[in-house]
């Protein structure tokens, strides 16, 4: 006890960090583990499929690039979605809100030129916040005004975003270069494009430091017990250091041994010539950051979460729960739109029916994983858009169908819920204070 | 006490107001042009079939308190394995059986998570919904054909009636199944005593408990139930509607039908009447497009329906009030 409380700083918040990431850790290992038994079953070799995936997540430059553009907008609709369910609303409509929000962006993007590109991006991004915002505002205002059910005016909503947009593309914007056939805007100006930044390996380098130091951190904290023979500190913290350098490179030397084909060059310390970011990417994770800073350390917040968990004690304690309730769509609208927008300025170019389909259901699924943390959202979004990133290439190299990735999402999903059974597993007690999710609050409650 | 009084025979004379007026439509319709008018309405009875059977499914899960999201999955793994189970055996019976099977097997596993393991429902419920995509998906084969599909069945002099006779009385049996299930899930649930200790269940557990009900049980039961029923729903699609199996072809017919239970109240036969509207609503917009000279736009004609039920559901529909302890695993003491 007496040591906890002296580490009560830097290191006590990083071992808080570890035990609300362990069971999920163990989960995803569990899911990949059955995973793997589906895939023996239907006659493939695991090794062979499960490598395919890294190397189509993780193997180049424009791999890596590849996982990092389909996590950003997997952040926005996964936090949107976290965002209202920290309010007790289900905002099954994020994909509607991400429609909509990409073909504004869309709409500015191209029918907008001569603009320099630091005022054209953020005025496309704009136009899909505030036109996503609009569009989550609807079912907030029906329900605090109607008490119209949001789980069915959403979907609702996602139907017509989804007729609205492709009369729009197929219709007045529709391109009308002679070569295209298909219902789709025309490209949006070389100003409004999202670039993507190469990191330097030289920063690269500084970058992958420090995350080895934190992880060390890390290490060490898990095997605290194992560590304190060792009295003097920073003695502890080396031999951390140390254990991580000899795993990492054991494990990266294990990969090798298991994958032959994972990496095209013999392993050096990277295999990357530079890292490239999208700058998309970084919005999403300030966006997390301010959110997160909103809804945990603001009164406002505070508000929001009240009323998600209990709207009767929320009204009694003289909150305004009909426009917490508005709030709180318009919000998750906005970061939803914000999601369509990053998608359109980033990656595709363009408005184009069907090319966004399933970013905001999956935006659910992210949420739960993420548990319902506005940071907790970015891993989970990152190892879904490394799955989806990876899932071609195993489809492409190994012959394995990439709908095995939502099996082994769906997998995550249930072990991540059902913690009692990792933890039963993994051997690892509740803490104190750790609670069930809990969503559905605000399923009948106006 | 006269308020509500007042309110519910208001509703009553909106609701009258509104069928006499639909009636008069049709018929009106129908002296302008029989064949098309005949084929909306047979349209929209085909295309409300695996969405008011999804959302029996619904209210058999909700009004015994558990929340079901996983209605789409249910259906979507049925119709693959129904028509997996077609392709192999030939025998379209068997195939029915196996797709209500299935849905029933991943309603096991809906009340498994929701009542045994207390999970959060819709985590169960998008669990299922990921799967079953995923597990079609993946063990999905193209060029796999179905031996046959369900075809009509022509119930005798009913069938001669003008306009009513081919909309109702000629159609393939889950269509027959569906309606008679509306009426036959009313009658149980608001006037046999199972109805009642369901709904006592989903209401307040603590108190059905007390008076001797299994509220575990009543749960399993209801949710397996329901997934069967939601199993004929994913039949229909490939056994009887389409005839063929193809990635994610429920097409969001689930959410659809968690929208029709809200809309209808959690009623049977409310549910109908808004799956119905939806089913009128998609043979408008098949119609149009198959016209194809209209001067709206058939996206425009595809909103209606989801843009109706905004509205309604804003206007008159007003609170829906769900089954009060829905979302919530009890706690034996």
């Amino acid at each position: 006890m007496k040591e906890e409380n002296s580490e009560k700083s830097f290191l006590y918040w990083l071992n808080q960090i570890w035990l609300s990431v362990r069971v999920p850790l163990a989960a995803v290992i569990l899911a990949l583990l059955i995973g793997a038994v589906i895939l023996l079953v239907s006659d493939v070799n695991p090794l062979d499929a499960y490598s395919a995936l890294l190397k189509g997540a993780f193997g180049q430059t424009t791999q890596l690039r590849r996982t990092l553009e389909k996590a950003t907008p997997l952040i926005f609709s996964g936090l949107a979605v976290a965002f209202a369910f920290k309010a007790g609303l289900f905002n099954i409509g994020a994909q509607g809100q991400l429609i909509i929000g990409a073909m504004a962006s869309a709409i500015i993007g191209f029918m907008v030129t001569g603009l320099p590109p630091l005022v054209h991006i953020p005025l496309a991004l704009l136009g899909g916040a505030v036109v996503g915002a609009l569009y989550g505002a609807i079912p907030g205002v029906l329900k605090s005004f109607t008490g119209a059910h949001e789980v069915i005016t959403t979907i609702m909503l996602n139907y017509i975003a989804i007729n609205l947009t492709d009369y729009l593309a197929d219709g007045p914007l529709k391109d009308r270069s002679p070569l295209n056939v298909v219902a789709r805007t025309p490209k949006i100006a070389e100003s409004a494009v999202i670039p993507t930044y190469q990191l330097d390996l030289t920063l690269g380098l500084v970058v992958v430091f420090i995350i080895m130091i934190l992880s060390s951190i890390l290490f060490f904290l898990v095997f605290r017990k194992n560590t304190e023979k060792i009295k003097n500190k920073f003695l502890r913290f080396f031999a951390g250091f140390a254990f991580v350098i000899i795993s990492g490179v054991g494990l990266g030397l294990l990969l090798k041994f298991l994958f032959p084909n994972l990496y095209a060059r013999p392993i050096t310390f990277l295999q990357y010539d530079v890292i490239p970011i999208p700058v998309g990417f970084f919005i999403a994770i300030a966006t997390c950051v301010v959110i997160w800073f909103i809804l945990m350390r603001t009164s406002l917040g505070y508000e929001i979460r009240t009323v998600g968990i209990n709207p009767y004690a929320a009204k009694y304690a003289g909150m305004k729960v009909r426009l917490m309730v508005i709030l709180a769509m318009v919000v998750s609208g906005m970061l939803a739109g914000l999601g369509g927008s990053v998608e359109t300025l980033a990656i595709v170019g363009r408005y184009q029916p069907g090319f966004n389909i399933g970013l905001g259901f999956d935006g659910i699924t992210i949420a739960l994983l993420g548990r319902n943390h506005p940071l907790g959202v970015i891993p989970t979004a990152l190892l879904v858009g490394a799955m989806q990133a990876g899932g071609n290439m195993m489809q492409f190299e190994a012959g394995v169908p990439s709908e095995i990735i939502d099996v082994i999402q769906a997998l995550m999903l249930f072990f991540v819920a059902a913690d009692m059974i990792v933890r039963w597993i993994i051997r690892a007690k509740a803490r104190p204070g750790e609670e069930k999710t809990k969503l559905t609050t605000g399923w009948g409650n106006q | 006490m006269n308020l509500i009084t007042y309110l519910k025979s208001k509703k009553l004379i909106t609701s009258i107001t509104l069928s006499i007026l639909g009636l008069a439509l049709v018929i009106m319709f129908y002296i302008i042009n029989p064949q098309i008018t005949q084929a909306v309405l047979g349209s929209t009875i085909r295309q409300s079939t695996p969405i008011i059977l999804g959302a029996l499914c619904g209210i058999m899960c909700e009004r015994a308190g558990v929340v079901n999201i996983g209605i789409e999955g249910q259906m979507l793994m049925s119709a693959f394995i129904g028509f997996m189970v077609n392709a192999w055996t030939g025998n379209l019976l068997i195939a029915i059986l196996a797709g209500m099977a299935t849905g029933a097997l991943l309603g096991l596993l809906l009340a498994f998570t929701a009542v045994t393991l207390k999970l959060d429902q819709i985590i169960g419920g998008t669990v299922i919904n990921i799967l079953a995509t995923g597990l079609t998906g993946y063990f999905y084969q193209a060029g796999i054909t179905t031996k046959g599909k369900l075809s009509p069945i022509t119930l005798g002099g009913l069938a001669e009636i003008p306009l009513i006779g081919p909309v109702l009385f000629d159609n393939p049996p889950i269509t027959y199944a569906a309606i008679i299930l509306v009426f036959v899930l009313q009658f149980l649930l608001f006037k046999t005593t199972w109805g009642l200790r369901m709904r006592a269940v989903g209401e307040h557990p603590r108190a059905a408990d007390t008076v001797g009900i299994n509220v575990f049980t009543t749960r399993y039961i209801n949710v397996v139930l329901g997934g069967a029923i939601a199993g004929l729903a994913g039949a229909f699609l490939t056994l009887e509607a389409v005839g063929s199996f193809e990635r994610v072809m429920t097409n969001g017919r689930g959410f659809v039908a968690l929208a029709v239970m809200i809309f209808g109240k959690w009623t049977p036969i409310g549910a109908w009447g808004a799956s119905l509207l939806f089913g009128f609503a998609n043979a408008m917009q098949t119609q149009f497009q198959f016209m194809g000279t209209f001067a709206i736009p058939h996206q425009f004609i595809g909103m209606l329906p989801y843009l109706l039920t905004i509205i309604v559901l804003a206007g008159f529909g007003g609170r829906a009030r769900p089954p009060a302890a829905e979302g919530e695993p009890y706690e034996k003491e």
